[in-house]
């Protein structure tokens, strides 16, 4: 292959921000993945301008014991309707390390 | 007590120092360490010999050890076991009460476990090959400085492995082109670059005008990429004043983290400089450098889990642990069990992983390994089933080595970590997959195909040197 110039590089958002945008299908896989581990989804937004801060806007409480991926699904649709133009991304809180298990961005990467 | 008098004169070892109806306390330090003795000396006389030497013994009988009560602070061997395939050796097994050791000193420890007795005439060859630190000491160290979640909550990184890259060449660059390669790196995705532990303060680069530049290199590509990155500036230096005069200035730049090379340096400047981290809320990188030196001949030295396990007393957040895969040794089962020395808060004897002793960490900090050495992008599925999240995978050549540029080899190895993490969670067996899942993720990735094609033939694949005695 020839040698391509390398542009900026803008707007990514840490974990899986370098795939390409996550089917539905994708989601379930993931979402699947981080109830397995036994880690506490959660939902968090905020405007594209705020995301540097360590502290988005909580959509509800984590969902503590949540065993369902299509109710986690749904959370996170429920979220990006209601802020459009926001950044949505999906928590995993795991309690035994005191930190997360996974986060990635769901809505409004790029 | 008075019922014991004084006869001077020399008296076999074995005597004082092998007492195999001991139980071992939990505040007992235990160390086992591999002897071959000198022809004609019995196992229990060098076993004991070698816990005598390395507590309260020496070659003769002196008047003043009845001035104390060396039944209580004498170590002693309280069991000795074959060494698997090999019968010149045996494993000699010493507790040591706890008493014997400096609070919060790795220091003093090593000073006595391998101070003289590695140069004692009537042993061959000896190696310390574990130590159990009671939880009653490690409650007197610091531990490492921030440790992993405090790292992750800190950079907002999850659910995957750090990327990270050494910078090349290792030496010879100026500053400000340094600083060029360390933005490319991480503008192109990279979380960290890293100074190679040859860098101090060189003619063609003093230590201050590489910070400047780097600093500024980490600060541009944050803003670009809108994720938080850092460099492991180097402040490694010949005395611990200037030590600390470089990472204040670290400091003051903003940067993240600082890095230090522990072993030519020293446990005293390790942990000095650890208590500064903790204290100044910066992360600290540990470099390795010498440590072959001691821990690779199977016979001699130290284990490495027992730097392992010094370093995680001493203070670090970051430590290179060898990659299994790349160009540095590192039996795969041995180094399972090291790194999980180096995370885990409780890891149980595990014969097979070359662990000794159920050492309990208590609530100390997990150190994060770094696999570095001759990996690239082809081996980045082994590494993410190795190492799994909690790791730092750096790729030097891997990334500058792209033929494209540094930016668009850090992309490659971004998009192949997050490839292997995205097949790993869906439960893909990523190692035996890792050629599909990369070809899946390369037809995405012009970068990323363009580096598989450049490093498709490169492998290391030398016998390893220091195996598990099994």
């Amino acid at each position: 292959m020839t040698m391509e110039a390398y542009g900026p590089t803008t707007g990514r958002v840490e974990t899986f921000s370098y795939l390409p945008p996550m089917t539905p299908e994708r989601m379930r896989a993931q979402i699947t993945y981080l109830l397995q581990q036994g880690w506490n989804p959660a939902v968090e937004h905020t405007e594209p301008e705020k995301a540097g801060s360590n502290f988005w806007y909580l959509w509800k409480l984590p969902f503590f014991g949540e065993k369902s991926v299509d109710r986690v699904l749904s959370e996170l649709e429920a979220c990006h309707r209601a802020n459009p133009g926001h950044l949505v991304r999906l928590i995993a809180y795991d309690n035994f390390t005191q930190s997360q298990g996974t986060a990635f961005v769901v809505y409004g990467a790029r | 007590m008075s019922d014991k008098t004084y006869k001077a004169g020399v008296k076999d070892y074995a005597a004082t120092y092998w007492t195999p109806d001991y139980e071992p306390l939990d505040t007992d330090l235990l160390a086992v360490f591999k002897v071959v003795a000198q022809e004609g000396v019995p196992r229990e006389e060098a076993a004991a010999a070698v816990a005598a030497e390395s507590s309260t013994g020496t070659w003769t009988t002196v008047w003043t050890d009845l001035l104390t009560d060396l039944d209580y602070y004498k170590g002693r061997c309280y069991r000795i076991e074959n060494v698997p395939g090999d019968d010149t050796a045996f494993f000699a097994f010493i507790a040591y009460p706890i008493d014997l050791f400096e609070e919060g000193s790795v220091v003093n420890v090593l000073t006595s476990l391998v101070g003289n007795v590695f140069g004692f005439k009537a042993i061959r060859s000896l190696r310390l090959e574990d130590i159990r630190f009671p939880l009653a000491y490690v409650k007197t160290c610091g531990g490492p400085p921030q440790g992993i979640q405090v790292e992750r909550d800190r950079l907002n990184k999850y659910g995957r492995p750090l990327l990270g890259c050494t910078i090349k060449p290792k030496l010879g660059l100026s500053a400000k082109n340094y600083g060029r390669a360390v933005y490319e790196c991480l503008r192109g995705g990279l979380d960290f670059t890293k100074d190679d532990e040859n860098i101090g303060s060189q003619p063609f680069m003093r230590w201050n005008h590489r910070f400047d530049f780097v600093m500024e290199a980490v600060q541009k590509a944050e803003a670009e990429t809108g994720e938080k990155k850092g460099h492991y500036l180097n402040v490694t230096a010949a005395t611990p004043e200037e030590m600390y005069k470089r990472a204040e200035y670290a400091k003051s730049l903003g940067a993240p983290i600082i890095m230090h090379d522990f072993f030519t340096a020293g446990f005293t400047a390790n942990t000095g400089l650890a208590n500064w981290c903790r204290e100044n809320g910066m992360l600290l990188h540990i470099h390795r450098a010498m440590h072959a030196v001691v821990d690779r001949n199977p016979m001699h030295g130290i284990h490495f889990r027992v730097l392992t396990k010094c370093l995680r007393l001493s203070g670090g957040d970051h430590f290179h642990s060898g990659t299994v895969v790349g160009k540095l040794e590192g039996d795969r089962q041995a180094t399972l069990g090291w790194i999980d020395l180096m995370r885990e808060s409780f890891v149980p004897e595990n014969r097979s992983r070359g662990i000794f002793f159920d050492q309990d960490w208590g609530s100390m900090p997990g150190v994060m390994p770094v696999a570095s050495g001759g990996i690239h992008v082809w081996h980045m599925p082994a590494l993410v089933a190795i190492f799994g999240d909690d790791s730092c995978l750096q790729f030097g050549g891997g990334t500058l080595g792209h033929p494209w540029g540094n930016a668009a080899g850090a992309h490659a190895n971004r998009v192949a970590l997050e490839a292997c993490v995205e097949a790993r969670n869906q439960g893909r067996a990523v190692e035996r997959e890792g050629r599909e899942i990369l070809t899946e993720a390369a037809r995405h990735s012009p970068e990323l195909a363009v580096a598989l094609d450049t490093w498709k033939e490169i492998k290391f694949e030398f016998d390893t040197v220091d195996k598990l005695d099994a």
